[in-house]
């Protein structure tokens, strides 16, 4: 679920209409809310609090049953439901293939691309050492 | 004699008016949007996350915007917004070490696993202002390189296997991490109140005292082992799922500053350090807080505590830029019925002067009317 947090609100949403979502109901509506961030004293110490980040959470609840938990960072508390759903549509058994290979992978394929240009470009910042080529004498 | 006063209602009203449209500026130039404020001012949005202490980038330019570039009141404004949400509970400590970096140096040793990564700075940039800027710049593509795929451990981690840097001192099981934002400050504090505190601090507040530790007011010889930033996973353990879950990833700054040693009778020699971990691209603070956050450990360490930046209730009272501005800037509230008793209380004193005045001289005239 972790691509889904990454994703943008109307991607999520754009692949989930291509699906014939079933009946399902809001469990818990989107909210706002904050979370402590907490770090460790030295990066490997004892925690922290750091800051608070806004939250968003919502649940889903498909007619079939199944209960869907959606967390992301920031206030689009509709990408919290979208996620929420998603989460309740993987547990389906009709559901569950599907949404893995047109919501949750092509996002992931996406995820890495965006990765993997930003490691590109940071990479060229890497300093090459070399030695001066000492003088004669 | 006391009389009550009211008004200023229509001038108050008039003045924030007239703000807004100050703030708008010259209509005719377009307006600048939130996305504008944090694509192309993102160090300034780094800085109101990081003291405003809330994560969210789209808030922190909203309040920029608002507060029309005054960074403190844009600060001000996200505390005070924080203060309107209900807190859902506490994520699982963030793994610097599995940060994917966009930058990390060390000024310690040349030759780190993963390398030297300057990515974006301003670092060996000529200060030279550029008018090119001035005018539709429209910059190249950055370069590309095969992306490594060396993990870049913290250069502390390196140093501490053979043992020539103290560890990071651990919680004690079940220990309660302190919270500033709900309990009183008491001193002494320990260091993860200490770290809250610096984390939520004035930039340059932190700048200058981590300065005077450099020219002696508490000197401890700093090195930076190391400064990363990059982006880091967030997870938060949700009561209602059972487990942690994922909320996406946020962007840090981490500094670790490398001290002079200590050692005793039973006890080998080793660096001590000192921590800074902020919100965004804040490198200047993250090296800043490390700074003090290693001064602020000279009682734990043995060492004289004598300078301002060692002195933890001098610091931790005076770092908080919205606390500070708050009782400065009260000062241009009215305060007439206060002046007002300073004013009756000075005549008294100097009518009193005067009648002394007046008999001390009295006594002279009279023995000279006598002679």
């Amino acid at each position: 679920m972790a691509v889904l947090a990454h994703a943008e609100a109307g991607e999520i949403a754009a692949r989930l209409r291509n699906l014939a979502v079933p009946a399902h109901q809001n469990l818990r509506e989107p909210e706002s809310g904050l979370v402590m961030l907490r770090g460790r004293v030295g990066g490997d110490g004892a925690p922290f609090n750091l800051g608070e980040a806004t939250v968003s959470r919502a649940a889903v609840k498909l007619a079939s049953g199944e209960v869907g938990f959606g967390y992301t960072l920031g206030r689009d508390g509709e990408k919290a439901r979208l996620i929420a759903l998603c989460d309740a549509l993987v547990q389906s058994r009709d559901f569950g293939a599907v949404v893995e290979r047109d919501i949750i992978a092509p996002l992931r394929a996406q995820l890495m691309i965006r990765r993997s240009r930003a490691a590109e470009e940071t990479a060229a910042t890497k300093v090459d050492f070399y030695t001066m080529v000492r003088g004669e004498g | 004699m006391y009389v009550a006063v009211k008004g200023g209602e229509r001038a108050i009203e008039n003045a924030h008016r007239l703000l807004a449209h100050k703030r708008r500026g010259d209509q005719s130039v377009a307006e600048v949007t939130l996305d504008q404020i944090s694509e192309q001012l993102g160090l300034a949005v780094d800085r109101v996350m990081s003291e405003g202490s809330l994560y969210d980038r789209e808030l922190a330019a909203l309040a920029i915007k608002q507060a029309r570039g005054d960074l403190i009141e844009a600060i001000f404004l996200v505390r005070a917004f924080r203060a309107t949400l209900p807190r859902f509970g506490t994520s699982e400590p963030v793994d610097t070490g599995a940060m994917r970096v966009q930058r990390r140096v060390s000024a310690t040793f040349k030759d780190i696993p993963g390398g030297q990564i300057l990515g974006p700075t301003f670092d060996y940039t000529h200060r030279l202002l550029d008018p090119s800027l001035a005018e539709g710049f429209v910059p190249d593509a950055p370069a590309t390189a095969d992306a490594a795929t060396a993990p870049t451990p913290r250069v502390t981690d390196i140093l501490g296997r053979d043992g020539l840097i103290e560890s990071s001192p651990q919680a004690e099981e079940g220990a309660s991490v302190g919270d500033l934002t709900r309990e009183p400050l008491n001193f002494p504090a320990d260091r993860d109140l200490r770290l809250q505190n610096l984390a939520r601090g004035d930039e340059g507040f932190l700048l200058a005292m981590g300065y005077s530790t450099q020219r002696g007011y508490g000197r401890n010889h700093p090195f930076v082992g190391e400064i990363r930033f990059g982006e880091v996973e967030v997870e938060f353990a949700a009561e209602d799922v059972g487990f942690a879950v994922p909320l996406g990833a946020i962007e840090l700054t981490e500094c670790q500053m490398v001290n002079q040693f200590k050692g005793s009778a039973t006890e080998a020699p080793c660096f001590t350090r000192g921590y800074g971990l902020a919100f965004g691209q804040s490198e200047r603070k993250t090296m800043s807080m490390a700074l003090v956050d290693r001064a602020l450990r000279a009682r734990e360490l043995g060492e004289e505590a004598l300078a301002p930046a060692q002195d933890e209730e001098f610091v931790m009272s005076h770092s908080d830029n919205v606390q500070a501005t708050g009782f400065v800037e009260h000062l241009k509230l009215p305060h007439y019925v206060d002046f007002q008793s300073e004013l009756g209380l000075l005549r008294k004193l100097r009518q009193e002067f005067s009648k002394a005045f007046a008999d001390a001289q009295a006594p002279d005239a009279m023995k000279e009317a006598a002679e």
